[in-house]
């Protein structure tokens, strides 16, 4: 009774809290509430509701796939009969248990997000320029390339200022200008998995290459052993009619052999270095440097910086793909008194920043050059150094010196972008082996095809990593305290 | 006569007054902590050491999740036998330790930051880049 007359004193008036009627039903909304992924900046294209992250560019990705799928279905098909006949029915249980996993690898590898930093919100972005403002103390032109300088474990390290992202550059991550986002734990990026290979998928990225190594060589054995026991039998060129797919796996199998275990074992070296191919390609570490220029972030030993790199913990994905975009709701009291959820905090600032002046979109921003555009399209030209043996890389421009012109495009900023391709090309010589790369001519890479529109989601939903946090609910709670308050004042 | 109190009057008792960005510190290579450098815009809000301690706590709690202990070696090693799929049953270390560090910004929130105008953001929400300390200026009127 004394809460009814004391709600009868106060009326509290009505709030549009959408500029629509009050009593809406409370889950219909005005607009459709969007996904951050649909409105991810960068160049990605995701499926299954956000679940599933690739590359713009996925042509390549499905060669691969093709090229997995076809052999081993007709290694399957037509050799797996007279080997498990012959020898052991064991062959083709190791061969669909390595081409399982090839495949589980591959997927998760393209799958997975490799570690994209999110951009900075305007307000960081807007900090940050205070604070870099205050340090360079000038203003009318243009100030100098942004670095900060870090010691790591006795090395000084330069952190470099990512215009697109408007955020300095955490060690060792880079920006990718194919996917356009800075990726921590930056590899490269693989047109044959269509991702960047990062920090939360180099293992599998590894996996996938050791393990397809593997099935390369089984299969190549296995049907040359086929090939052979079988012109035992009948003579060489019936057995070769026989079994016409032999042949194609044969040729196959022959050419990715070489670039595939090649590539295998580059990717062990790295892994027992604790190094990124970024930062090999650069030399950041060798000690062709300077007599004092070590590794960092090596732990000193192989075996540490194997468990490290493949069994040490696994990051979640930073950049919240399937929670709602905040609307920019105009309204709202912040209640003082602590938060009651899990995730409130982000929601509540939005609501107050729109409500103050002070954080309003900045107004001035630096100039910022945009250089995705540019570089997408010029991928394969650019080519100017690449590795002998089985790797050949196209760092996109020449890398800067950090004292360099203001006119740093992101790209350039990120130095050299190593685009992974294998010479995995039939109709191309082979390229000598080497232990160790160095520099050839350049040699054209077939590029990957320009976008093709894979918009068909997978029929698996393949759950790469749960939502972690869950902003969306807190809107939702919020409305309906609003409409709360308000059906209390109509007593 | 009655007091009519709209919700947007209740707003413009608390405002934001500015935001400080705690930065990363990678001093330690690239494990996630934050710098312990107290900012100046704080000064006038909360003590030092209260809000060191906060900084600390948060490092520890960060370097527990990255840390290569042996348990993330087996969990390591169990998802790669099986294929990840152990994944979709269970919750990896680093996730438990977001969500612990999830409880102790709220309640750090509840205990010491909002009674101060403050309000700590969980640096998961920002990329892990930056701690935002959002300062909030109390334009109450006396009732």
């Amino acid at each position: 009774m004394h809460i009814g007359e004391s709600m009868r004193e106060c009326e509290y008036s009505q709030i549009s809290t959408r500029s629509s009627t009050p009593m809406e039903t409370p889950h219909k909304k005005r607009s459709p509430k969007r996904k951050k992924w649909e409105a991810f900046p960068g160049r990605n294209k995701f499926y299954c509701d956000g679940r599933i992250m690739m590359a713009k560019q996925t042509g390549v990705f499905y060669l691969t796939l093709v090229l997995i799928l076809v052999t081993c279905g007709l290694f399957f098909t037509f050799d797996c009969q007279y080997l498990a006949k012959e020898l052991t029915p064991i062959i083709p249980v190791i061969g669909g248990a390595l081409f399982l996993f090839v495949l589980g690898t591959l997927l998760r590898t393209s799958f997975s997000d490799p570690g994209v930093l999110p951009r900075a919100t305007p307000d960081e972005a807007a900090d940050l320029e205070r604070q870099i403002d205050v340090a360079n103390g000038s203003t009318g032109y243009r100030p100098p390339p942004r670095t900060k300088e870090v010691v790591i474990n006795g090395q000084t390290v330069k952190l470099k200022y990512c215009f697109t992202c408007k955020i300095f550059r955490p060690p060792r991550a880079s920006h990718c200008s194919l996917c356009d986002n800075c990726v921590e734990r930056f590899d490269h990026h693989c047109p044959w998995v269509g991702n960047c290979v990062g920090r939360r998928n180099y293992r599998f990225f590894y996996m996938f290459i050791l393990s397809l190594s593997f099935l390369t060589i089984f299969i190549f054995a296995f049907v040359i052993t086929h090939i052979i026991l079988s012109s035992h039998q009948k003579g060489f060129l019936s057995a070769l009619k026989d079994s016409p797919a032999s042949v194609l796996e044969v040729v196959v199998c022959f050419f990715s052999v070489w670039s595939i275990v090649g590539l295998s074992g580059f990717h062990t070296y790295l892994i027992s270095s604790n190094q990124t191919t970024n930062e090999d390609i650069k030399g950041s570490w060798s000690s062709k440097r300077g007599k004092d220029n070590y590794n960092p972030y090596s732990y000193g030993n192989i075996f540490t910086n194997c468990c490290a790199a493949l069994c040490g913990p696994l990051p979640p994905s930073l950049i919240d793909r399937r929670g709602y975009v905040e609307a920019d709701a105009p309204q709202l009291a912040a209640p003082t008194n602590g938060i009651t959820m899990y995730g409130a905090t982000q929601s509540q600032q939005s609501h107050m920043a729109a409500a103050t002046p002070l954080l309003q979109q900045q107004t001035s921003e630096p100039v910022i050059i945009t250089s995705s555009t540019e570089n997408g399209t010029s991928l394969p030209a650019r080519a100017s150094l690449t590795l002998g043996g089985p790797c050949s890389t196209f760092p996109l421009g020449q890398p800067t010196p950090p004292t360099s012109t203001p006119s740093l495009s992101c790209q350039e900023a990120a130095d050299v972008l190593p685009i992974h391709g294998h010479t995995l090309n039939h109709t191309y010589p082979l390229q000598e082996q080497a232990p160790h790369h160095h520099y050839l001519t350049p040699e054209e890479v077939p590029s990957p095809p320009g976008m093709l529109h894979c918009g068909s989601p997978l029929g698996h939903s393949h759950t790469v990593q749960a939502g972690f946090y869950n902003p969306a609910s807190q809107d939702s709670l919020h409305e309906d305290s609003v409409r709360g308050l308000v059906k209390l004042s109509s007593v | 006569m009655a007091e009519t109190h709209s919700l947007q009057d209740m707003r413009q008792q608390v405002a934001v007054a500015a935001k400080v960005f705690i930065q990363r510190d990678y001093t330690n290579g690239t494990m996630c902590q934050f710098q312990t450098k107290f900012p100046s815009d704080l000064e006038t809000k909360i003590d030092k050491q209260q809000f060191e301690e906060t900084i600390r706590t948060l490092n520890n709690l960060y370097a527990e999740a990255e840390k290569l202990s042996s348990q993330s070696f087996i969990e390591g090693c169990l998802a790669c036998l099986t294929a990840y799929t152990v994944f979709l049953c269970m919750e990896t270390h680093y996730e438990k330790v977001l969500k612990k560090i999830a409880k102790y910004i709220q309640e750090q929130n509840e205990k010491v930051y909002a009674p101060r105008g403050l309000l700590l953001t969980d640096p998961i929400e920002r990329g892990l880049r930056v701690i935002e300390i959002t300062i909030y200026e109390d334009r109450s009127f006396s009732r």
